[in-house]
């Protein structure tokens, strides 16, 4: 298999607290791999590092075989990294279809000279991705609010919506952070299809969860990690019979 | 009849500079307070090319947008990327530093005494003299402002202005770069602002420093909220009403010297009030600002 993301002794600490120590892990092609600890972890802050959105203070990241360790977010993320945020992000205040827009990544739209000089080619180009847009609302069930502003959404909806975003930008791994926790069991479910799809697709996922029998199903790989370090690696199977983690989730 | 000409090309001039901050304040939800300064910039660029060199309007024009973008390059670059407040502290020591130059560099700009003599506009052999015809001018390069500045709005950059406003964690999870962005739209606005300055300096053909002075960026801020935020047509209402409503007090016959001091006054209500009872201004679907972007309730 493939190697997709390779991150090597990745270390981040606030205030003297590690967040990630040492922490080494890889991602293959159309896989999912599920991160799972405790709170405090440093799970979200790996997402951080990966995306760039936190500096590492040390540690080699590489993606799609370039190293990506020092790059701005945009770059990493134009590379094909898609992420969410545990604290759902959404352009609130602008429509459900706007905000999946805002995330295509062909917006010739964006460059100032085009907007003058290129508007037919814009126009086209955004009706194609209306178009794409509406079959992923629609893939998802939730077309009928394609003009709704998207903070007018459910909680669910919402996560929903910022998973949707990340299948806009059609990148090879897509990080998602908590995205079925703290929503109905239904729309958990449509979540837990959309994501283990997603191998199908030529994708690969990151998927930080709590709940250990939701990782076992949809997870082909778990990694356990606690105070910033790696724990155990393994099947999911493997995972949740090792000593180490029964322990910590005992404590 | 020349007053009323003179007031409706004064509503046309502060048009451009409020339609081009808006994109700024309104849109992308950033403050500027040098956009008097660019004002400035574009006034002083084409007054000296027009007596030191002679060289034709349209050049002037030219250049002095060229000229007030690479300044808001200059004073956009290093400091939006950075927090947003550093940006609106960078604004400010760009519009007093303009100032004390044009007032203090005084072989080159006249210094307090300004510059008169401004030749009038010559486009192509017709002269701009009269005051319909300074009228047309300033109606079509209010179009032009008003007509790219919507372009820009209604396209995916302004989407990611708007998103800019609302989430720039999400926009850059979104694989854009912000402060590149944000460099952009403020470079668009300097030079659009610029544009006002060309007409003033050659329809007033006088200028000196005290039209550009931070009261004015202030001024054309309260145009930008009051007329409504991240509403193109909201400025355009927003100039009619603060440029028009303090000559009313001229008929009530208050002397001068008390008509500019109750101007301020009612600049300074006016804000209040809006701030308080009508946030999102004249026409703005938006409140001002970054955090009160919350659709305001009916
Ligand atoms: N931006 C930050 N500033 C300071 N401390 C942080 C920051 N982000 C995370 N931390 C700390 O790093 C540790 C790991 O946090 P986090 O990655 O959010 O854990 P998890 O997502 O696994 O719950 C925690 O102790 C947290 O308080
Ligand atoms: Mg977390």
């Amino acid at each position: 298999m493939n190697s997709l993301l390779k991150a090597e002794n990745v270390h981040k600490s606030f205030n003297g607290v590690n967040a990630l120590n040492n922490f080494s892990c890889d991602v293959h092609e159309n896989e999912i791999v599920g991160l799972i600890g405790p709170n405090g972890a440093g799970k979200s802050t790996l997402f951080n590092v990966i995306t760039g959105f936190i500096e590492s203070e040390n540690g080699n990241i590489e993606f799609i075989g370039k190293v990506i360790t020092k790059y701005p977010s945009h770059k990493i993320i134009k590379l094909g990294i898609s992420r969410t945020f545990q604290d759902l992000r959404l352009i609130k205040q602008m429509s459900v279809l706007d905000n999946i827009l805002l995330c295509f990544n062909n917006q010739q739209g964006e460059e100032l000279q085009n907007i003058i000089f290129k508007s037919n080619s814009i126009a086209k180009v955004e009706e194609e991705n209306k178009l794409k847009a509406h079959d992923l609302l629609r893939h998802a069930g939730i077309e009928e609010k394609a003009n709704d502003l998207a903070g007018t959404l459910s909680y669910g909806q919402q996560k929903l919506l910022s998973i949707i975003c990340c299948l806009a930008a059609d990148s090879k791994l897509l990080l998602l952070d908590e995205p079925i926790a703290g929503i109905n069991p239904e729309m958990r479910e449509k979540i837990l299809t959309i994501i283990s799809e997603l191998p199908s697709k030529g994708k690969s996922v990151i998927l930080i969860e709590h709940d250990m029998d939701f990782t076992m199903r949809i997870c082909n790989r778990l990694i356990f990690m606690d105070a910033g370090y790696k724990i155990s690696e393994g099947t999911p199977e493997e995972v949740r019979n090792d000593p180490k983690v029964i322990e910590a989730y005992i404590q | 009849m020349e007053y009323l000409l003179h007031i409706l090309i004064l509503i046309g001039i502060y048009t451009i500079l409020s339609v081009s901050l808006n994109l700024l304040v309104g849109y992308t939800g950033i403050l500027s307070i040098a956009h008097a300064a660019f004002y400035g910039v574009g006034a002083y660029v084409a007054a000296l090319m027009a007596l030191k060199l002679q060289t034709p309007f349209l050049l002037n024009l030219f250049l002095a947008v060229i000229a007030s973008g690479l300044f808001g390059a200059v004073v956009g670059i290093p400091s939006l990327r950075l927090r947003d407040d550093y940006f609106v502290i960078a604004t400010f020591a760009f519009q007093i530093i303009t100032f004390s130059i044009l007032n203090n560099l005084v072989d080159f700009t006249g210094g307090p005494l300004g510059l008169p003599g401004i030749s009038q506009p010559n486009i192509f052999g017709f002269e701009i003299t009269t005051h319909v015809e300074f009228l047309v001018l300033v109606i079509i390069l209010a179009g032009v402002t008003f007509w790219i500045s919507n372009k820009i709005v209604k396209s995916p950059f302004g989407r990611l202005l708007k998103a800019i406003r609302e989430d720039e964690i999400f926009v850059k999870a979104a694989g854009r770069n912000v402060s590149d962005a944000k460099v952009k739209v403020f470079v668009i606005s300097a030079s659009l602002a610029s544009i006002a300055g060309v007409v003033y300096a050659t329809y007033i053909t006088y200028i000196d420093p005290t039209s550009f002075t931070i009261m004015e960026s202030i001024f054309i801020i309260s145009i930008v909220i009051i007329g409504g935020s991240a509403n193109l047509k909201g400025s355009i209402v927003g100039s009619i009403v603060l440029v028009a409503l303090p000559e009313l007090l001229r008929f009530i016959g208050l002397p001068n010297s008390i008509a500019a001091n109750i101007r301020q006054i009612l600049y300074g209500a006016l804000l209040v009030i809006f701030m308080l009872w009508r946030p999102q201004g004249f026409l703005g679907e938006y409140k001002f600002g970054k955090e009160s972007a919350a659709r305001s309730k009916k």
